[in-house]
């Protein structure tokens, strides 16, 4: 019996969590797509999430490219296939790595802070001062977020790490492993198809959309202090980069359908 | 000596809130008239605090009404509660200013954030409402992690005046400031209070803001409003609760939860 009730409660506690996130989602979309709109708000976060996040979505695009374009060369030469690396390392960095790479480390920079800043104006009663002064933190602290995250995302991250995660590759193949670079230039262009493109930023502007959406949530909700904030910053971290795996497989599979 | 026909400013009628299955508030009734300055006195933990976020909107209470000018407020959302949240004007206990914020862009964030006023006349506007409460305009520019606690409690309180609301809440505005900055507190609260001529709803322990703030006092226990009367009446109530509360002593028929050793 106290089985079966484990079971239950822990079957009644989903999805007690499952409705308000999903309440809170569907607030946050009404919020967004109702004035007034706080587009100094939204400027700031397209500053903090896009620009400021260039340097390590970079870095982590850049040394996959490398190491893909390694393995890749390694694997293939069983086969006799390395002419085939580009065309591996175009695609594998566009539809799979740009995109959930990206947003993992995204998910570790941009949703912790959300969390931690909203958490900690959340027990220090600031989220409460702004209800008394007539502003909703709905639309002033969470749509400008959850907006940002998903405009930046797919038109400023992913592009760049699509882009200089192909060049981490290349650097390495026609470096190391005597690529001519016309040769390689070519075959990663005639073969990237306008498909590879839409899924990846099909992934970036999804995997953005929940980075903010888990950031805010965990935020927007954190109690008792200190120790509240750490959890909620832990949550939104660990459950913004499920939600960018899980997801990632189901956009993934309505585009391999399509 | 109110006469019958006047409208009670805020009107609380058999509120009650629980949280879980712990009763906060059992069943509070209160009018605060217009132009009053109310005071509630009681212990940590005895529902002060959320009986004012209750009447803010801030919580939600499971039954009772809360009137304003005679307008029931509990159940209201969108447009029409943005209207009441007008009214009101509150200084948090921890200031709670933005701290992502310059101190003017905190003072201003109201009337910025409906778009009452342009940047630089909120910057004017922040500065005027800096020199009532005694700060000098070279303020305005800092962010408020630079400022000390009476500093930032003045800084609240300059907020919470600047959009001019009819009703001022003071949640325990004197904690945690030495007896000289609270003293100046009080006063700046009793002058703005006085020359705006709202109605001022203030929650506390101290027994000094009582005295000099208060036209009226109410006493809350254990999610009751269990006496009231004006400020004169506190110091010979005959109320066993309300002495024990003004001598601050442990004995009497207020007991702490506290294990005896």
């Amino acid at each position: 019996m106290n089985f079966l009730a484990v079971i239950g409660r822990i079957t009644v506690s989903f999805l007690q969590a499952t409705g308000r996130l999903g309440i809170f989602g569907a607030l946050s979309l009404y919020h967004i797509f109702t004035p007034p709109f706080y587009f100094r708000s939204l400027l700031r976060q397209m500053m903090t999430v896009g620009y400021y996040s260039l340097p390590v979505v970079g870095l982590t695009a850049l040394f996959t490219g490398a190491a893909l374009a390694l393995n890749i060369f390694e694997g293939g030469s069983r086969f006799n296939a390395q002419s085939a690396l580009p065309t591996i390392v175009v695609i594998g960095i566009v539809r799979e790595l740009g995109p959930v790479l990206s947003g993992l480390i995204v998910a570790g920079r941009v949703s912790a802070s959300m969390a931690a800043e909203l958490g900690t104006m959340r027990v220090t009663e600031q989220i409460d001062a702004m209800a008394t002064l007539s502003t909703d933190p709905f639309k002033y602290l969470i749509a400008p977020r959850i907006v940002a995250t998903t405009l930046m995302m797919p038109l400023m991250l992913v592009v760049v790490a699509d882009v200089i995660g192909v060049m981490g590759g290349f650097l390495i193949a026609t470096g190391k492993l005597n690529f001519n670079a016309g040769n390689y230039m070519t075959q990663t262009m005639d073969f990237l198809e306008a498909t590879d493109v839409y899924t990846s930023l099909s992934k970036a502007a999804v995997f953005g959309f929940f980075i903010a959406l888990m950031g805010c949530y965990h935020g927007y909700h954190s109690r008792g202090g200190a120790q509240g904030v750490g959890i909620s910053t832990t949550n939104a971290v660990v459950s913004a980069c499920m939600l960018i795996l899980l997801s990632n497989y189901i956009v993934t599979e309505i585009f391999f359908a399509s | 000596m109110t006469p019958k026909s006047v409208t009670p400013k805020i009107s609380l009628k058999n509120l009650h809130k629980q949280f879980g299955p712990k009763t906060v508030l059992d069943s509070v009734n209160l009018d605060i008239m217009p132009g009053e300055s109310m005071v509630i006195i009681g212990g940590s933990g005895s529902g002060k605090s959320v009986t004012l976020k209750c009447i803010l909107g801030l919580l939600h209470p499971e039954s009772g009404s809360i009137k304003v000018d005679g307008n029931e407020t509990v159940g209201l959302i969108g447009s029409n509660r943005k209207k009441i949240q007008q009214k009101f004007g509150m200084l948090f206990q921890g200031g709670a200013l933005f701290d992502s914020l310059q101190v003017w862009e905190n003072i201003s964030f109201g009337l910025l954030a409906q778009r009452k006023v342009n940047r630089r006349d909120a910057r004017e506007i922040a500065i005027e409402n800096l020199r009532l409460v005694g700060l000098s305009p070279d303020v305005a520019k800092l962010s408020p992690a630079e400022l000390s606690g009476g500093m930032q409690k003045r800084v609240g309180l300059a907020r919470a005046i600047a959009s001019k609301p009819e009703i001022i809440f003071f949640d325990e505005p004197t904690t945690g400031l030495d007896p000289i900055m609270a003293d100046v507190i009080n006063e700046l609260i009793l002058q703005r209070v006085k020359e705006m001529g709202v109605t001022a709803l203030t929650i506390t322990h101290d027994m000094s803001s009582v005295r000099k703030i208060a036209d009226k006092v109410a006493m809350i226990y254990d999610g009751n409003i269990i006496w009231t009367g004006s400020r004169s009446e506190v110091d010979n109530s005959g109320n066993p609760y309300i002495e024990q509360f003004i001598h601050g002593r442990a004995d009497g028929p207020i007991q702490m939860e506290i294990l005896k050793a």
